[in-house]
C-alpha cells in the first residue's frame, strides 16, 4: 500500500534500535514527573507562603520557564551545565535535569491551583486544632489537594511523555531517535516515522483512557 | 565569557563588522537574520493559529451536536488523533511521510507543511476547549433556541456559539501563547525561525549565550504581546452584565 514496506521491522531491529530509546523516554518521563512534582510543590508553597523573599524568586522562576519554549530551555541547559559542573555531561543527563527544572514550573501551577481549591474552612479547622503551618499543610491540605490533582498530574505526564521527543534538539537517544536511526540504517525513513507515530499514539491513547477512568473514580469519592 | 553585543552587527558569512548594523543587498547581519527569524516565527504561529481556530471550532462544535453521531465521532477521533502524537513526530509526518505517500504534496513549500502540522496539532486542544465551552452553557440556552423554532444550525449560530466562544477566550489565550512556543519545534525541519537561528548562529559565532538570550527575550515578548492582544479582545467582546464562566472567578 502506497509503496510502504514494513517488512524490515522485525524483533531484531526493534530490540537493537528502539528499545534503548523507549527505555530512556520512559525513564525521563518518570524521573521528570517525580522530580517535577517535588520541586513544583516546593515552588508552589514558596509562592503561597506570603513571604516576599520566597514568593518573589519562585514567581520569577515559574514565569521565566513558562515563557520560553522547551526546546530553547533544553538548548540553554545543554550549554550551561558544562560550565556549572566543570565537565560535559551527556545529552541524556542534561535532558533529565532540564525536564525536571522545566516541568517543575508547570507542576507548581497545578499544585498551586490544587491547594487554592481546598476550601478555606479546612485551613481554619487545622488552625483551630492548634496545628502549625507545616503540620496543617502536611496533614490537612496537601493530602486532599494531591488527590484532587491526580488526574491533572497524569494528563501533564502524558504531555511530558510526548515532549520527551524534543530531546531531538540536543541529540539525546530517545524512542523517536531509535526509530529514526533504524529508518536511516535500512533506508526506510518514511516507514520509521510512521511507525513511531503509531507507537506514540497507542501509548498516549492508552494512558489517556486510564486517566479518564481515574477521573471518574475520583469523582465518585468526592 | 565576553559579552560582545556588537556580534549582531557582523555579516553572517564574511564576519565583517557592518556600520549601522544593517547590510545592504547581499550583506546580511545577524541582527537582520534574527529579525527575519522572528518574523518567520510570528508568521508560522499566526497562520497555524488561524488553521487551529478554524478546525478546532468546527470539530469542537461537531462533538456537541445532538442527533449527529457520525459527526460527533469524527470530532472525537480528530481530537484523539492529533492530541496523542507528539508535535515533533507530527511535523515529521507532514514533512516526510505525507509527501511520500501523496506525490502532489511534494510541491507544497515546507513552511506550509509546518503551519498545517502546528495548526492541526493545536486544533485538537482548541476543539477540546470549544466543546467544554459549549457544554458549560446552561441547558436552557439550547432549549431556548429550540423554543424559538431555530434549526440546529441557527441555534448554534445565534444562541450557543456567541456565548461559548466568549467563555473560551481565556483558554484560547494560553493556546495562542503555546502556539508561539510550539513553533520552535519547526527548527527540526530547518524552517528559519528563532530556535533554528539560535542553534545556527550560536555555532557560527561561538557566542551562543548572547544568541540564546536574544531569542529567549523575543519569545517572551511575543507571548506577552499575544496575551495583551487577547486581553483587549476579551474586554471588547464582553457582554455587559455577563461575567464569563471562564474568567477570573472566586470560589463557588
Amino acid at each position: 500500500m502506497f509503496g510502504l514496506d514494513l517488512s524490515f521491522y522485525n524483533w531484531d531491529v526493534i530490540s537493537k534500535f528502539v528499545l534503548q530509546g523507549l527505555w530512556f523516554s520512559l525513564q525521563l518521563t518518570v524521573v521528570a514527573t517525580v522530580g517535577g512534582i517535588a520541586l513544583g510543590t516546593v515552588l508552589a508553597l514558596m509562592r503561597l507562603s506570603g513571604k516576599r523573599m520566597l514568593a518573589g524568586p519562585a514567581t520569577v522562576y515559574v514565569n521565566t520557564m513558562r515563557s520560553i519554549p522547551l526546546v530553547m530551555v533544553l538548548l540553554w541547559f545543554f550549554l550551561i551545565i558544562p560550565f556549572v559542573t566543570g565537565r560535559p555531561l551527556g545529552a541524556e543527563t542534561s535532558a533529565v535535569i532540564t525536564f525536571i527544572a522545566f516541568e517543575a514550573a508547570y507542576f507548581s501551577e497545578i499544585v498551586r491551583a490544587g491547594i487554592q481549591s481546598i476550601p478555606r474552612g479546612q485551613v481554619h479547622a487545622g488552625q483551630a486544632m492548634g496545628m502549625t503551618y507545616s503540620q496543617n499543610m502536611k496533614i490537612v491540605i496537601l493530602p486532599q489537594a494531591f488527590r484532587n490533582m491526580l488526574p491533572v498530574f497524569l494528563t501533564q505526564t502524558i504531555i511530558l511523555f510526548q515532549d520527551t521527543s524534543l530531546v531531538y534538539a540536543i541529540g539525546a537517544y530517545d524512542m523517536l531517535k531509535g526509530f529514526e536511526t533504524a529508518g536511516k540504517q535500512f533506508g526506510r525513513p518514511i516507514e520509521a516515522y510512521l511507525l513511531a507515530a503509531v507507537v506514540y499514539f497507542v501509548m498516549c491513547y492508552a494512558l489517556s483512557q486510564i486517566v479518564r477512568q481515574i477521573q471518574i473514580k475520583t469523582q465518585i469519592i468526592r | 565569557m565576553n559579552w560582545d553585543w556588537q556580534i549582531f552587527c557582523k555579516e553572517t558569512t564574511t564576519g565583517d563588522q557592518i556600520v549601522g548594523c544593517f547590510g545592504d543587498g547581499r550583506d546580511v547581519t545577524y541582527l537582520q537574520w534574527i529579525l527575519s527569524a522572528w518574523g518567520q516565527t510570528l508568521v508560522v504561529s499566526l497562520f497555524a493559529l488561524i488553521v487551529a481556530l478554524a478546525a478546532g471550532l468546527i470539530m469542537g462544535t461537531f462533538r456537541t451536536l445532538p442527533n449527529s453521531p457520525w459527526l460527533t465521532r469524527l470530532g472525537n477521533a480528530w481530537v484523539e488523533l492529533f492530541r496523542n502524537i507528539p508535535l515533533l513526530v507530527q511535523i515529521f509526518l507532514w514533512y516526510f511521510v505525507i509527501p511520500a505517500i501523496f506525490p502532489a504534496m511534494q510541491k507544497v513549500p515546507s513552511v506550509v507543511l509546518v503551519v498545517l502540522a502546528l495548526g492541526f496539532f493545536t486544533s485538537a486542544r482548541v476543539a477540546e476547549q470549544v466543546r467544554a465551552g459549549i457544554q458549560a452553557l446552561p441547558r436552557g440556552q439550547r432549549y431556548a433556541g429550540m423554543a424559538m423554532g431555530f434549526s440546529t444550525a441557527q441555534t448554534y449560530r445565534y444562541v450557543l456559539l456567541p456565548m461559548a466562544l466568549r467563555i473560551v477566550i481565556p483558554p484560547l489565550t494560553s493556546e495562542s501563547m503555546n502556539i508561539i512556543k510550539n513553533s520552535s519545534v519547526a527548527f527540526a525541519v530547518s524552517i528559519s525561525e528563532l530556535t533554528f537561528f539560535a542553534r545556527q548562529s550560536g555555532e557560527e559565532t561561538s557566542q551562543p549565550v548572547l544568541m540564546y538570550l536574544a531569542v529567549s527575550v523575543l519569545y517572551a515578548v511575543s507571548a506577552f504581546s499575544v496575551n495583551r492582544v487577547m486581553g483587549v479582545i476579551e474586554r471588547k467582546t464582553q457582554v455587559p452584565g455577563f461575567v464569563a464562566a471562564g474568567g477570573m472567578g472566586g470560589g463557588h
